[in-house]
């Protein structure tokens, strides 16, 4: 037991949370991360996909390391990850169907994602399959993190609504309060994950 | 001894290193060198540039500049409320003056209280001196937005373009975009029900402290640009365009009127502060360009009314000329003013969503102004290089 939590294990989870941050540090997935978290659950859908996509192609990759050719690992990866995308959007069709509608094409374009080829790479290839499974969550929950703070900042600003539910009083738009249209756009969850990346580096200022 | 220099000097020793009020040592630093020319005049390590005249007396000479499209605009504010309500035979010119002044006083307080006031806390904080940009901005912003634009949402603009417009970049001198542009782009996609959206925005329609008349009924008044976007461009009546020339049209505050922006455009070039250069080329690119989607028959307005109607005499005059964001090369700046000329008249023309193509242009413009410097720098040492090597 106390081998499966030994402080490298703990820091291949903790450290995608804080310190490498695959979006704040590593400036990865960036593209996903404008594109659906325009409102909060979208967001969570998503990061919990990359997450569970994360993990389980970690371990698989991770189990296979030794086998893999080194000439043809890059395809190897890329149909492990692309079986596992295909399993998670047909889930999200089935459970959450609303969701995967309006994540579109962005779920299968998890494939495309440089978090999971740079864990596969960085990680599972030189790692037995339990600490990849933790750093596959670790670095999935870190990229969720994210997605949840720009997505609560856009669907408060963008449309007053907090996972549906209208949050901001109705008062306020009698006294005159409008939605911020450039909260539903792209170009502005930017600018909330450049704010994002500004305040944790602020934070984090000693480290490096 | 001058009053305002002694109660300078007696305020001193309260802001200094250890004094009971260090806390507002900037504002008060601010304040003074604003009032008296500082006998310091560069720190080591700030950028050094010679010359007799500092940037607070630069940004003082556009702010009387911009002083005739501020006051006209104010004027028109009030003549077009009492247009709308058909009330112009009995309203008094400083009647309709008092109210376009206290229509628009409110935006310039909170756009200069909310600017300098962000601009105050990052000076003290990062403890520099405090720069003084946003003396022309916060003049600029209420006079580039719609009259009835609410005064938190332009509280909302201002702070997000002193920020993350200007203040990230460094402050004043480093910004690569125009705050003041950015506080209207950010008005523009953020709330576009009240910069453009159903036509009921350019007139103020409420009396304020008993001035001004009340529209009675559901009233609407476009801009004539706005106007002719909807309607597909049919052209103007001769009518328009003299208004439009004179300023008598709905508009943002301070850009309808061609004779007051050209009045500060002639004191701009007269004391050197804008180039001459770069708001020609401006000028001459909107009408080429004009000149040529007539000629395709893509539009029906005249090349000439393109240059009167909306933003596009005040952006030329005030905006493209920004020494901060503009280019810097005596070539680039025709490259500069010649492509927004050109690209505010190509989304006027072409794009019917987005009527006002100026501030588009300029924030377009503002991104490659370096590229284009660099271009020209590179040119000519290149041509120098080789120069040097055929001597040899």
């Amino acid at each position: 037991m106390s081998k499966l939590f030994s402080d490298e294990n703990k820091a291949a989870f903790t450290n995608p949370l804080n310190l490498n941050n695959p979006i704040t540090v590593q400036v990865l997935g960036i593209c996903s991360a404008l594109a659906v978290t325009s409102q909060l659950k979208p967001a969570i859908v998503m990061g919990l996909s990359v997450t569970v996509i994360t993990a389980f192609s970690n371990v698989i990759i991770s189990l296979l390391r030794k086998t893999i050719p080194n000439r043809i690992r890059i395809i190897v990866q890329l149909v492990v990850v692309a079986a596992l995308v295909t399993i998670v959007s047909q889930l999200l069709k089935a459970y959450v169907y609303d969701v995967s509608v309006q994540l579109s094409v962005y779920v299968g374009l998890i494939i495309t994602n440089c978090i999971l080829m740079g864990r596969l790479e960085a990680f599972a290839m030189q790692n037995g399959p339990w600490p990849s499974f933790l750093d596959g969550i670790g670095n999935g929950l870190g990229y969720a993190a994210i997605l949840v703070i720009v997505g609560f900042v856009r669907e408060l600003f963008g449309f007053g609504t907090l996972w549906g539910y209208p949050v901001i009083p109705k008062f306020l738009y009698e006294a005159g309060y409008q939605n911020n249209g450039m909260m539903v756009m792209p170009a502005m969850s930017l600018i909330i994950v450049g704010c994002v990346i500004w305040a944790h580096r602020a934070y984090n200022k000693e480290e490096k | 001894m001058n009053p305002i220099k002694k109660l300078f000097d007696n305020i001193h020793p309260y802001v200094e290193e250890g004094g009971k009020f260090h806390a507002f040592r900037s504002l008060v630093d601010g304040f003074e060198t604003f009032a008296f020319v500082p006998n310091t005049t560069s720190r080591v390590g700030s950028v050094n540039i010679h010359d007799a005249i500092d940037s607070k007396r630069i940004m003082s000479f556009v702010v009387i500049a911009l002083l005739p499209a501020l006051f006209f605009g104010m004027f028109n504010v009030g003549y077009q409320n009492a247009l709308a309500c058909g009330k112009l035979a009995e309203a008094t010119f400083w009647g309709m003056f008092w109210y376009g002044f206290l229509a628009v006083l409110p935006k310039i307080i909170v756009s200069y209280v909310v600017g300098l006031g962000i601009e105050f806390v990052v000076a003290q904080w990062k403890n520099e001196e405090i720069q003084e940009g946003f003396l022309v901005s916060g003049i600029i912003i209420p006079m580039i937005v719609p009259v009835t634009c609410p005064l938190w949402m332009l509280a909302v603009a201002v702070a997000f373009s002193v920020i993350l417009a200007k203040e990230i970049f460094g402050g004043t001198g480093m910004n690569i975009f125009n705050p003041a542009l950015i506080t209207r782009a950010f008005l523009f996609f953020s709330y576009p029900s009240c910069m453009t959206g159903d036509a009921t925005v350019w007139v103020a329609q409420d009396t304020i402290l008993g001035l001004g008349y009340k529209a009675t009924d559901a009233f609407t008044a476009a801009t004539p640009l706005g106007e002719a976007a909807q309607a597909g461009f049919t052209g103007f009546t001769p009518d328009t365009i003299q208004n439009a020339i004179t300023g008598l049209i709905p508009g943002c505050i301070g850009e309808t009127s061609v004779i007051a922006i050209a009045l500060g455009g002639l004191l701009l070039l007269w004391t050197g502060v804008a180039s001459w250069k770069t708001m020609l080329s401006v000028f001459v690119g909107g009408a080429a360009t004009g000149y040529l989607m007539q000629v395709l028959g893509l539009t029906q307005i005249e090349w000439y009314e393109q240059l009167v109607l909306g933003g596009f005499a005040f952006g030329a005059v005030f905006m493209a000329t920004d020494p901060v964001t503009s280019c810097r090369t005596e070539c680039g700046k025709y490259v500069y003013g010649l492509l927004i000329g050109f690209i505010a008249v190509l989304v006027r023309v072409l794009n019917l969503g987005y009527p006002e193509g100026m501030m588009l242009a300029i924030l377009l413009m503002n991104l490659f102004a370096s590229l284009i410097d660099y271009c020209f720098v590179q040119s000519n040492i290149n041509k120098r290089a080789k120069r040097a090597i055929i001597k040899k």
